[in-house]
């Protein structure tokens, strides 16, 4: 199949450093991220894994203009974010997809907002749509469609402005195992094509692997960056990569990372003795019978 | 791929039931070699559904079948209607007495009889037209104040904390005991039963806003932020919509309670309308004309919410399929 070649890209340069969150509660500050450091160059697909609550999703949010860091800096492209805005396109894992509008004016809002005419913008959203395979679809309102055709309106909408860099917050996390993968290819096969900036967030180990160029993975509570890895894979890549040697070694370097994290993230309960069912000292009955 | 193997027996067998494993028509479940991953063979052409009856009497018997939920609704509610007319006509005919006194309680034949005669004369007409202008300019004044003052008390909190308190002081007051302050207040008679048609409505129209304002989902509002949004357009676009459904609700109830207020103050200052007919009826001794108000009102109060709960589904029609 011909993909063709990434467009040279010189914008869409997201560049986070030094960033401190905190809020304040009654107890005083709780620091949410720490002292976290990330680029994202032009037309690289970037991936920030790591235990849930991490505070990754904040991250995000921060780039996106929703949240101001305590410390540190948020440019794209050099200049500082100082609000939400269309150069940055965000889609979300609830969907967020206005269930008032078509899928049509869903992919629309951005071009209206920008005050395009109607016709004008109703031939562009007809384009993406057809990209993403849902232009039989334009007309219906999205309780109508599936999680899967909901979050390809959703990316759709979110490249609909033209945007430098496109950020997902576990977009495909309420899918199916199956559709996700589906997800994942049109996701990269958009990426190439368009050649943006991503910046992709996720729990998912394989995700991560299979759609980035780097990947960042976070720390439990309060996030900081604890590893950066280069993906060593070629593309195109399809399903089968999943089985080569190089795939696995990283799935299983950065699942021991992740593990640590998560375990930490769960609770002081949770270590790996515990886990084995080695800490409850059943004086030798079988566990079947005690419960 | 040597560890797909088709199962030759399959072929000849024949098939009973789409999850049986293959190869002995569900007699006996053999399963797949560990490992092994067993094909099913290819199905012949899926058997042609059976055409459908296109005759008239085929589609009435499917549509018998599809809507037999609202006909069985529909004659429940006739026969209970036609019972409760039975009861009446019984009740009243024999001029029963059970602590309750049906003795001077019109039966329904005299109640039709004096709709006739009410209908026949402009009179009752007029009760009624002036009952719905009094209805419709209070309830459409309090829409017209309830609905952008709950928008904009759920968009900018300080304005929330500012009119809240007094809100909430009023609205338990109902609408009734503002008949003498009311008459106070107003100039004209008019001006004070409308004033308390506002009122009723008011409070249920400006709390369902504001709930629904409450519970505007935040992912939505960052969506359109992140498309370009302007805080207007935010308003317009998302806030607005999103609480519209609750607004229709707001309305719904604040007609309710509109009827209610208004045929309160017009029972006790008016000198028109159908609160005030009813009322009359009783002082004039025409009994049969307080049954005739009470089912008048009854049946516009109907019509009234009905004519709302259109104007809401059309306006939203994202809702609709549900």
């Amino acid at each position: 199949m011909a993909i063709p070649a990434t467009a040279p890209t010189r914008t869409g340069l997201i560049e986070v450093s030094d960033f401190n969150l905190a809020y304040d509660t009654i107890d005083g500050a709780v620091i949410a991220v720490r002292d976290a450091d990330l680029v994202v160059n032009p037309g690289e697909f970037v991936s920030i894994i790591g235990p849930s609550g991490c505070g990754k999703s904040t991250f995000l949010n921060a780039v996106a203009g929703f949240l101001k860091p305590t410390s540190g800096t948020v440019t794209v492209d050099g200049e500082p974010v100082k609000g939400p805005s269309a150069d940055r396109g965000m889609v979300f894992q609830q969907y967020s997809l206005f269930p008032w509008k078509t899928v049509r004016e869903n992919v629309e809002f951005g071009l209206k907002m920008r005050g395009m005419g109607k016709s004008e913008r109703a031939v562009a959203a007809r384009t993406l749509l057809g990209l993403a395979g849902l232009s039989a679809f334009e007309d219906h309102y999205p309780d109508r469609l599936s999680g899967g055709m909901k979050q390809r309106v959703g990316i759709v909408r979110a490249l609909a402005t033209g945007p430098k860099v496109l950020l997902l917050d576990e977009p495909f996390g309420a899918l199916d195992a199956q559709t996700r993968v589906i997800m994942q290819q049109i996701l990269t096969n958009l990426w190439q094509r368009l050649g943006i900036s991503v910046l992709f967030v996720t729990h998912d180990i394989d995700e991560a692997i299979f759609l980035s160029d780097r990947i960042y993975v976070m720390t439990a509570r309060p996030g900081t960056i604890k590893a950066e890895v280069t993906v060593p894979l070629p593309r195109p890549r399809d399903a089968a990569l999943q089985l080569s040697p190089e795939f696995v070694q990283l799935r299983a370097d950065l699942g021991a990372l992740i593990r640590e994290e998560s375990l930490k993230a769960m609770g002081g309960e949770l270590n790996e003795d515990a886990l084995k069912g080695l800490a409850v000292n059943l004086n030798g009955a079988n566990l079947a019978e005690v419960v | 791929m040597n560890s797909i193997a088709m199962t030759s027996a399959a072929k000849s067998a024949p098939i009973a039931a789409p999850f049986h494993l293959a190869g002995d028509g569900g007699a006996v479940h053999r399963s797949a070699a560990p490992g092994h991953i067993v094909l099913r063979p290819e199905r012949d052409t899926v058997a042609a559904t059976p055409v459908p009856d296109r005759s008239v009497a085929g589609r009435a018997r499917r549509w018998l079948k599809l809507n037999a939920h609202t006909i069985r609704a529909t004659l429940l509610g006739a026969l209970a209607i036609g019972l409760f007319i039975l009861a009446w006509h019984v009740v009243t005919v024999n001029r029963m007495t059970f602590y309750v006194r049906f003795l001077n309680v019109p039966s329904p034949e005299q109640v039709l009889e004096s709709a006739r005669t009410a209908f026949s004369t402009g009179a009752f007409l007029n009760h009624i037209y002036i009952s719905c202008r009094r209805i419709f300019i209070g309830f459409a004044l309090a829409a017209v104040v309830a609905v952008p003052l709950g928008l904009l008390m759920g968009r900018f909190q300080l304005l929330k904390e500012f009119v809240f308190p007094v809100s909430e002081v009023l609205r338990p007051i109902p609408a009734i005991a503002w008949v003498p302050m009311s008459i106070m207040l107003w100039p004209t008679n008019e001006e004070s039963i409308v004033f308390i048609t506002f009122l009723g409505s008011f409070f249920p129209i400006l709390l369902n806003t504001l709930h629904g304002m409450a519970n505007v989902d935040e992912v939505l509002v960052r969506a359109a932020r992140c498309l370009g949004a302007t805080e207007r357009a935010t308003f317009r676009e998302v806030y607005f919509p999103a609480v519209l459904p609750q607004v229709f609700t707001g309305l719904t109830v604040g007609m309710g309670v509109a009827w209610v207020s208004l045929i309160a103050a017009e029972m006790i200052s008016g000198q028109f309308g159908i609160g005030y007919f009813t009322w009359e009826a009783y002082s004039l001794v025409q009994y049969p004309d307080i049954a005739l108000g009470m089912i008048t009102i009854g049946v516009l109060g109907l019509a009234s919410s009905f004519l709302i709960r259109i104007a809401g589904r059309a306006v939203t029609p994202w809702s609709r399929a549900k």
